[in-house]
């Protein structure tokens, strides 16, 4: 369905190029990957919106928008994202493919070598950043970060990695915090833009029609500017094996909210020690929490009808399980209980062949899927260059098939809690706000 | 079976209607991994009230929604669970205006489209499922009153719209859904989900004429009758309120204005009106519009900023929305704007601009088969053909951008609704 091609476009910049001619846009995916830094991480996630404020061809936002709305509504977009403990940054870039709007441009080179302008020629006249650029962003950002709090979901998530992960990187948030980002300056920011861009691993991944020597081609002259690439750091996720204490951690907190949220955080043993069996635990996930037919769904929601979700997720690279929950305060508890119960039933192997064949019928079904989005296809990629052990989607496919309820109970065996954050809306003494 | 090509897009169409009424929709795309249903009712939020061989029903807010949950449930289980379990994955949603269940699956495809047409066919509920269905649904309520965008919204909805049922929530309140009985989801099962008041919409790795015979076998022979609906009492274009404020856990203000207008006849006309708006709005407040730019340099809006265009149960508006740290300053910059592109009418390069820039958006959206899908049905029930967008898309002339400008947005029509932090 789509071939595969890797190559180095410089020396230590790795291309990616897959190739399909089912989707009717062409991709590319700019990355910038560095570890995870409390100090800098307000800092890289400023750059893409800064860079994308303006470059030296295209000053402002009126001509970088006219210019992509000539190239057919090219888009240009900031990313910024957290992979275990690697902060990836750069612009998300997508046109559509020449055979569908009638002209015979080149619009795969002339995007790209939009966006090579913005990551690599700002204006940077005065030997700085813009400073309205970075004082416009760098508020935006900040109201960005305040504004975590308005999805309590999400905000709970947070306050529980911090809680539970307080000494490391991975309770640093993508956007970086308010504290750090309010010391940003034109100065600082520009440090920290020129050691990213000779410092920092770029990873570049293409989806579309363009054969590889054409995209490399366009990108070697987008990315003409490019500083040599020396010293790259070694990059990683730090493993915290085990919950430092038996007993869980607890924490509560009230805000202003009529439903109540139940955070819990798992450290996942030896599963994540030497090779982690990572087809075992994207199924142990789906059996425990994720999906209509997980434990959690059909146990918690459906038959206690406790919440209007209960779902686990967990991220392979760090080690760590969340389970979220929405609940009513007066059944904080009880939603718990069941919450604890259901893992246990996975940890003795109580799964049922229907439990075991839907969970790799939604898992595979779901990889599949991804490879019908040009973006599900470029992360499916992305995610196993950032991975411990890689595999092609199809191959993890297959391994996933094989998957027995022995490599399930063996990778649970020591999933275990190590904070639990509750969200009400009571004050201890059970009034209200 | 009909079947139609569109060599612009590269994309092509197979269209059967079946003698109990039902149309059937595929556009095959064989690279593809996964295949995608979506079997549509043209029955959502806003159909309370319906007239059905003579006799006029009302029935309590959130109605369809709660049926939508409760169609899951069948004698052997929960229909969610056979289609999970048989490697698909389902899901289902309720609008202002239609109801959907769709699954996608990579393979399998015809045990889950039997499946997905069964249930959907077969009405069964009793005292303890609707018991039960309520808790969750609560919770959904519940859920959704703690949301600021979802306060920000139907705030904005009440303000504009005296008695039209898109006013309140598609979910209904915790007194509404407690009204309802298996006898009240029965009657609206029967009075909408027939085959001629419903579409099958299928693309991906598909075979049409295997989704025909399963059609045939499985669905009822019978086309049902059509209900007559009835909105309310007709509302004039004016506001009930102005401005409401409400103050919520949030970090900065965020705030959605709205203007009624009236909405285009159905057919070719709703087509062409939906696709003027968008060209419209995105050069009034798209994000290369000298609007957004300005405001986002000032800081203030954000690129959350957005406005779309809307119509349903016989009322049309458009909505500009976002966070802003001072949203009465956005509103009269907006309306400012309007003022001035309906007196000269848009900037003939910038028209040109987001006339290509549409193209592009268009043809990037047949990426999705859920897209593609959801287009045609709702095409289907409004009399058009999704997929002929692009054609009308070159031929917008800049004279109907303007009188959308005239016809849509008149300042007296507006209003505004904010979610301040406490």
């Amino acid at each position: 369905m789509h071939t595969v091609h890797t190559d180095n476009i410089f020396p230590g910049v790795e291309l990616t190029c897959i190739n399909t001619d089912k989707f009717k846009t062409g991709t590319l995916s700019i990355n910038l990957v560095s570890n995870l830094n409390r100090e800098t991480a307000a800092h890289t996630a400023l750059l893409p919106r800064v860079l994308r404020r303006g470059s030296k061809d295209y000053p402002d936002m009126e001509r970088i928008s006219s210019a992509l709305d000539e190239l057919y509504g090219a888009r240009i977009e900031p990313t910024i994202r957290k992979k275990g403990e690697l902060h990836c940054i750069g612009f998300h870039v997508d046109f559509p493919d020449d055979r569908f709007i009638g002209s015979s441009g080149n619009l795969l080179e002339e995007t790209a070598t939009l966006a090579g302008g913005i990551l690599l020629a700002p204006d940077l006249s005065g030997g700085l950043l813009r400073d309205d650029y970075v004082q416009s962003e760098k508020k935006n950002l900040i109201d960005d970060i305040r504004s975590i709090i308005n999805d309590k979901r999400g905000y709970s998530v947070d306050r529980l990695l911090e809680e539970m992960c307080s000494g490391e990187a991975y309770s640093i948030n993508r956007l970086g915090s308010e504290t750090e980002a309010l010391k940003i300056t034109p100065q600082s920011l520009t440090e920290c833009y020129l050691n990213m861009i000779s410092e920092a691993k770029l990873e570049i991944y293409y989806c579309g029609t363009a054969k590889p020597e054409q995209v490399k081609s366009a990108l070697q002259n987008a990315l003409a500017n490019l500083p040599q690439r020396n010293n790259l750091p070694k990059l990683g996720t730090e493993i915290i094996l085990y919950p430092p204490s038996d007993a869980p951690k607890r924490v509560v907190e009230t805000l202003d909210v009529t439903q109540g949220k139940l955070v819990a955080g798992f450290r996942l043993g030896k599963a994540m020690e030497n090779n982690p069996d990572y087809p075992a635990l994207m199924l142990f996930n789906a059996i425990y929490g994720s999906g209509v037919m997980s434990k959690l769904f059909l146990n918690v929601r459906e038959k206690l009808a406790l919440c209007y979700y209960a779902s686990s997720s967990l991220d392979k690279h760090k080690g760590i399980m969340l389970v979220s929950s929405g609940v009513e305060y007066a059944n904080f508890e009880v939603a718990l209980k069941e919450i604890l119960a259901q893992l246990d039933h996975v940890k003795n192997g109580d799964i049922s062949d229907v439990e075991m064949n839907a969970a790799k019928g939604t898992i595979t079904t779901s990889i599949k899927a991804s490879m019908d989005r040009p973006a599900g296809l470029l992360e499916l990629y992305f995610d196993g260059s950032v991975s411990a052990i890689q595999y092609d989607p199809e191959k993890l496919c297959e391994m996933i098939e094989a998957v027995s309820v022995d490599q399930i109970v063996n990778t649970a065996a020591e999933i275990n809690t190590d904070t639990i954050y509750f969200l009400t809306g009571e004050n201890d003494d059970g009034t209200r706000n | 079976m009909e079947h139609r090509q569109y060599p612009q897009i590269g994309e092509q169409l197979y269209i059967e209607k079946l003698a109990n009424g039902l149309s059937i929709f595929a556009v095959p795309k064989a690279a593809y991994h996964k295949s995608f249903a979506f079997y549509a009712v043209d029955y959502g939020g806003v159909d309370r009230r319906f007239n059905l061989s003579g006799t006029w029903i009302d029935t309590p807010q959130g109605v369809a929604h709660f049926l939508e949950h409760e169609m899951f449930d069948m004698e052997y289980g929960d229909a969610l669970t056979k289609l999970s379990s048989n490697g698909a994955n389902p899901n289902a949603f309720t609008s202002s205006d239609i109801t959907a269940y769709y699954f996608e699956c990579t393979e399998k495809f015809d045990e889950n489209l039997d499946t997905l047409l069964s249930f959907v066919s077969t009405p069964y509920f009793s005292d303890t499922s609707v018991v039960k269905e309520q808790g969750i649904i609560g919770q959904e309520i519940r859920m959704g009153e703690d949301d600021p965008d979802y306060n920000v919204y139907y705030n904005l909805m009440k303000s504009l719209f005296r008695h039209n049922p898109v006013r309140d929530s598609v979910a209904g309140t915790i007194e509404s859904i407690s009204q309802i009985t298996p006898q009240t989801l029965y009657d609206c099962h029967k009075v909408f989900y027939h085959p001629s008041n419903m579409a099958l919409c299928v693309s991906g790795n598909v075979d049409i004429s295997q989704v025909i015979e399963i059609a045939e076998r499985i669905l009822p022979k019978d086309p049902g009758e059509n209900p007559g609906r009835d909105y309310g009492q007709a509302e004039d274009l004016k506001p009930e309120e102005y401005k409401v404020i409400k103050a919520m856990e949030v970090s900065q203000p965020m705030f959605i204005a709205g203007c009624k207008s009236i909405p285009a006849p159905k057919g070719i006309a709703t087509q062409r009106q939906d696709i003027i708006s968008a060209i419209a709005l995105d050069i009034l407040a798209g994000h290369s519009s000298p609007l957004y730019i300005r405001l986002y340099g000032e800081g203030l809006v954000y690129s959350d900023f957005s406005a779309s265009y809307d119509a349903s149960a016989d009322v049309a508006y458009t909505l500009f929305g976002g966070e802003s740290s001072d949203p009465e300053r956005v509103f009269d910059e907006v309306n400012k704007e309007i003022e001035k592109l309906s007196d000269t009418g848009p900037d003939s390069g910038l028209f040109q601009r987001t006339l290509k820039a549409s193209i592009g958006s268009y043809v990037r959206s047949l990426n999705s088969l859920e897209s593609i899908c959801v287009g045609i049905a709702n095409g289907h029930f409004l009399g058009f053909d999704a997929l002929t967008g692009l054609d009308i898309l070159k031929s917008i002339k800049e004279e109907e951008i303007t009188n959308f400008y005239r016809s849509h947005l008149s300042p007296q029509n507006m209003a505004i609704s904010i979610v301040v932090p406490k």
